[in-house]
């Protein structure tokens, strides 16, 4: 068996006495795309920021393909290939929709101490974040400042970034979140191609795309997994029904 | 970018037009007056002119920046006691001092944000300016007269007010011309991707704290440039050039003119100080019949006018004079 | 020498607290309408020339402190009102841009108005003379007064804040802006009051330092700074970091200045340490606060929100 492209091990993570994150334990082999779920203030966000290096753990190791990056900083981790969106849209709102792109793409094209080209003339960062726009549906509206476009097109742009660092980990926090019905629509499509292409976390409260989407789901609660498994055992699972999912949540799940 | 007809690009031209063919005026109208003033003005802009690429596209407000203009001033005033006017060793020196000492203020200080670092850099400059009190040999609270400007090996006279004020108008224009090219190069996108979001620069993969130090070492650098013009410009040298309220002054031009706006600052620099100068004068004038002699007392009472004008534009003139002349270019 | 390190000692104590009156309202307008302040050292100058004033044409030095101390409170709240409340919720640069205005606005109202030849409040018979406040140890009365007064102040100050009704509001608009707002109080009147009651207390510390010097134009612009370097390394919003702080820096900068140049003499020559002396004692409150900073960017008692 190939090692996993992520591996937790006993995450911890305390805020005064609150344990936002309990020991968590987690391998998620290359091209799976592993949803977590769970109810408010389980510590989902505080896991992805653990893992996209925002906050330092107390415990606990996080191995990307095989490199222990625990203590390493966001923009190192980014460089390894760790790639994230934000539950709460954060762009560049004065630049456009392609500047935003390419600057995520600059990231990855080496060092930027050049103080003299111009760098909306580098064809291959301009090309890199073309294609990332057009992947999400978003190649027309790329010249349009991000202040102009709308929460929906934010989102999409927020995937366009991460996908134009080349990331081997995608961590989505939320990508549904505030998404009209078609909106919502697309953006179930959009993760859906991205499925396989890469090794995807998903936060997401939309319990509909979180069965149709993931290979498996982990349950959070107040910062513990209490289960992990494909959809269906975790549907089936009496401790997720009774801890979190509710019997109605669990039906209406299974409708769908 | 291409030039087009707005309000805005027709100020900055007038701007330079007016500032290259002043020199011509003051030779056919023998007053060597407005030539000086030009030349202080053209000096600051280029102070402010780099303080604005820290705090008007990098986020940076450093409340300290005449630290800068003092330590390039006081490298030329000390090479020159010490015996050594060359400025061909003066003024690298000046620059080079200059951003060492940015290295350092910047390292410390962008370990802070907000309104901590505005204090930080505030109080560090404090500490050079008693540094500059502390240098005994070099006249410590009175400062130093500079009895010879830095010499270029005939090349050019610094003596000569024309000369002097022409280099001045080439630094400033070349430096703006730096600053342009440079906020447009990948680094400047990166520094402005700082300001408007830094945490998610670092989630992309910008380590963002190497680029702002960069950043605020050439603004500090480009800073100590115009302290050497300015130590050459009054012959003399004081811890005065770097009190506290004269890095206020720098942060008031730069906002007067428009941040973000790379010739913001020059306009801010030149709206400034003709305002202090014409100001005493308004006042004397339009007063004079509404209030007689006591509006020519009120007129030394100037900033009066002045301070009130400041609060007005940090409420309602966010972008500075550039600012509102492209609102109104747009519409 | 020990005699002297006590008067050194005591004499930092008095600046420290002096300290505290200022940046204590300093402190609390920037914790709870989080706004830069320039401007408050301009309040510092208004009480002590009101008092003056007052103090001339009342011919009653407490009548003057009394009047001088509500014409400070209300110039304070007038210019919250005029110019203050349109500032909250800005960019910093904003705040340091109009309040440096602001700066230069009342530097020339008060030259314009007393002159620029500076003013002096004459302390009364009673605090004009020393007190043994330890056998063989006299102390200005003065000094001791300002001690006393500024204890009692951070005292009420204290009872204020954490017993009382509005100084529970205070405290919760120093950590949440929106929950007070949602409480259905008038937010506008509590910063008015807060901002006022910021000014008073710098009025009375600048008519206490005026009568150690006298009242004089920009007299609150070097003092500012102090005070704005005791409330980053107290924690922004933070009284009790304040309090500290302020003590702090008054003895660092009072023992510094009387102790250090001597200590200089003993590595540099006596030349070099009289120069290099003052200046380096200038500079320890700012190698203090920058120590702090590096070590705890939120200073010492950062605020839970901060």
């Amino acid at each position: 068996m190939t090692e996993p492209l992520l591996k937790i091990q006993g995450l911890c993570k305390r805020f005064g006495g609150v344990v936002a994150t309990d020991d968590i334990t987690l391998d998620i082999p290359e091209g799976e795309l592993h949803a977590v779920i769970g109810p408010n203030g389980a510590g989902k966000t505080t896991l992805v920021s653990q893992l996209a290096g925002e906050l330092t753990p107390d415990a606990g190791r996080i191995l990307l393909g095989g490199t222990d990056v625990t203590s390493m900083p966001v923009w190192r981790r980014s460089l390894l290939g760790t790639a994230r969106s934000f539950q709460i849209t954060s762009l560049f709102p004065e630049f456009t929709a392609r500047d935003n792109v390419a600057l995520a793409a600059q990231a990855h094209a080496g060092h930027s101490f050049h103080f003299w080209k111009d760098a909306r003339r580098e064809t291959a960062l301009r090309d890199t974040a073309h294609a990332a726009l057009s992947r999400v549906g978003m190649g027309d509206r790329a010249d349009v400042r991000v202040s102009r476009l709308s929460h929906g097109e934010h989102r999409q742009i927020e995937i366009a970034m991460a996908l134009a660092t080349r990331p081997r980990l995608l961590l989505l926090d939320e990508p549904m979140a505030g998404l009209g019905s078609s909106e919502a629509a697309g953006m179930l499509a959009l993760l859906r191609a991205l499925k396989r292409q890469y090794t995807i976390v998903l936060i997401e409260h939309d319990m509909e795309a979180v069965f149709a989407l993931a290979d498996r789901i982990s349950v959070l609660v107040y910062g513990r997994v209490i289960a992990t498994g494909a959809p269906e055992a975790i549907r089936a699972n009496t401790q997720v029904r009774e801890a979190y999912l509710g019997e109605n949540s669990v039906a209406g799940a299974g409708d769908a | 970018m291409r030039f087009s007809f707005t309000a805005r690009n027709l100020l900055i031209a007038a701007v330079i037009v007016l500032l290259a063919l002043l020199p011509v005026y003051t030779a056919f109208s023998g007053s060597a007056f407005i030539l000086t003033l030009f030349t202080r003005i053209l000096i600051l802009a280029l102070a402010a002119t780099s303080l604005n690429l820290i705090m008007g596209y990098g986020g940076m407000v450093s409340f300290g920046h005449a630290a800068y203009l003092g330590i390039g001033g006081y490298m030329v005033g000390i090479l020159a006691f010490e015996g050594i006017s060359s400025g061909f060793l003066q003024w690298p020196l000046a620059i080079l001092v200059s951003a060492l000492f940015a290295l350092v203020i910047g390292a410390l200080s962008l370990r802070t944000r907000g309104v901590y670092f505005i204090m930080i850099t505030l109080a560090l400059a404090q500490m050079v300016y008693y540094a500059g009190v502390s240098l005994s040999r070099y006249g410590a609270d009175d400062g130093l007269t500079i009895n010879r400007r830095s010499q270029f090996a005939g090349l050019i006279d610094l003596s000569n007010r024309t000369v002097f004020y022409y280099l001045c108008l080439a630094l400033l224009l070349g430096t703006v011309y730096l600053v342009w090219r440079l906020i447009n190069s990948r680094f400047g996108l990166v520094i402005r991707g700082a300001k408007s979001n830094e945490r998610r620069m670092r989630s992309i993969g910008f380590p963002t704290y190497r680029y702002r130090l960069v950043c605020f070492v050439v603004a500090g650098a480009i800073c100590g440039l115009a302290g050497a013009l300015l130590a050459n410009f009054t012959n003399f040298i004081s811890p005065a050039m770097m009190h506290w309220t004269r890095s206020g002054d720098l942060i008031v031009m730069v906002v007067l003119g428009g941040m973000g706006s790379v010739f913001g600052p020059t306009v801010g620099a030149v709206a400034l100080l003709v305002l202090e100068e014409t100001l005493p004068f308004l006042i004397g004038k339009l007063g004079f019949p509404l209030f007689g002699e006591s509006a020519a007392r009120a007129a030394e009472y100037w900033q009066i006018v002045l301070g009130p004008m400041l609060l007005a534009i940090a409420l309602f003139a966010r972008g500075g004079i550039v600012g509102l002349l492209t609102r109104t270019g747009r519409d | 020498m020990g005699l002297l390190f006590i008067e050194q000692c005591l004499n930092g104590l008095q600046f420290g607290l002096l300290l505290f009156l200022l940046a204590a309202g300093l402190t609390l307008v920037f914790g709870i309408m989080d706004l830069v302040n320039l401007a408050h050292g301009s309040l510092y100058m208004l009480g002590a020339y009101f008092a003056a004033t007052f103090a001339a044409l009342t011919d009653s030095f407490l009548l003057g402190v009394v009047l001088g101390l509500a014409a400070t409170l209300v110039v304070g709240m007038a210019v919250e009102v005029v110019a203050m409340r349109r500032l909250y919720g800005r960019d910093h640069l904003d705040h340091v841009l109009g309040t440096f205005g602001l700066i230069l606005f009342f530097n020339e109202l008060v030259r314009l108005i007393w002159g620029p030849a500076g003013m002096s409040l004459i302390p009364p018979a009673w605090l004009n003379r020393s007190i043994e406040i330890l056998p063989g140890v006299p102390y200005s009365a003065y000094r001791l007064s300002i001690i006393v007064v500024s204890l009692a102040v951070a005292l009420l100050l204290y009872m204020l804040v954490m017993r009382t009704r509005i100084g529970m509001l205070i405290r919760a608009g120093a950590s949440n802006r929106e929950m007070v707002g949602a409480l259905g109080v008038n937010i506008n009147l509590l910063y008015t009051l807060v901002f006022g009651i910021g000014a008073t207390l710098a009025g009375l510390a600048g008519i206490m330092q005026a009568q150690i010097q006298t009242a004089y134009v920009g007299m609150g612009e070097s003092v500012l700074i102090v005070a704005l370097v005791v409330i980053i390394i107290g924690g922004i919003g933070s009284i009790r970091g304040a309090l500290v702080a302020s003590i702090f820096v008054g003895l660092i900068d009072t023992v510094g200045r009387a102790f250090l140049p001597d200590m200089l003499k003993l590595v540099l020559s006596p030349a070099a340490a009289s120069t290099a002396g003052p200046a380096l004692s200038s500079m320890l409150i700012y190698i203090l606060m920058v120590a702090v900073l590096v070590l705890r960017p939120g200073g010492l008692f950062p605020a839970a929100s901060r």
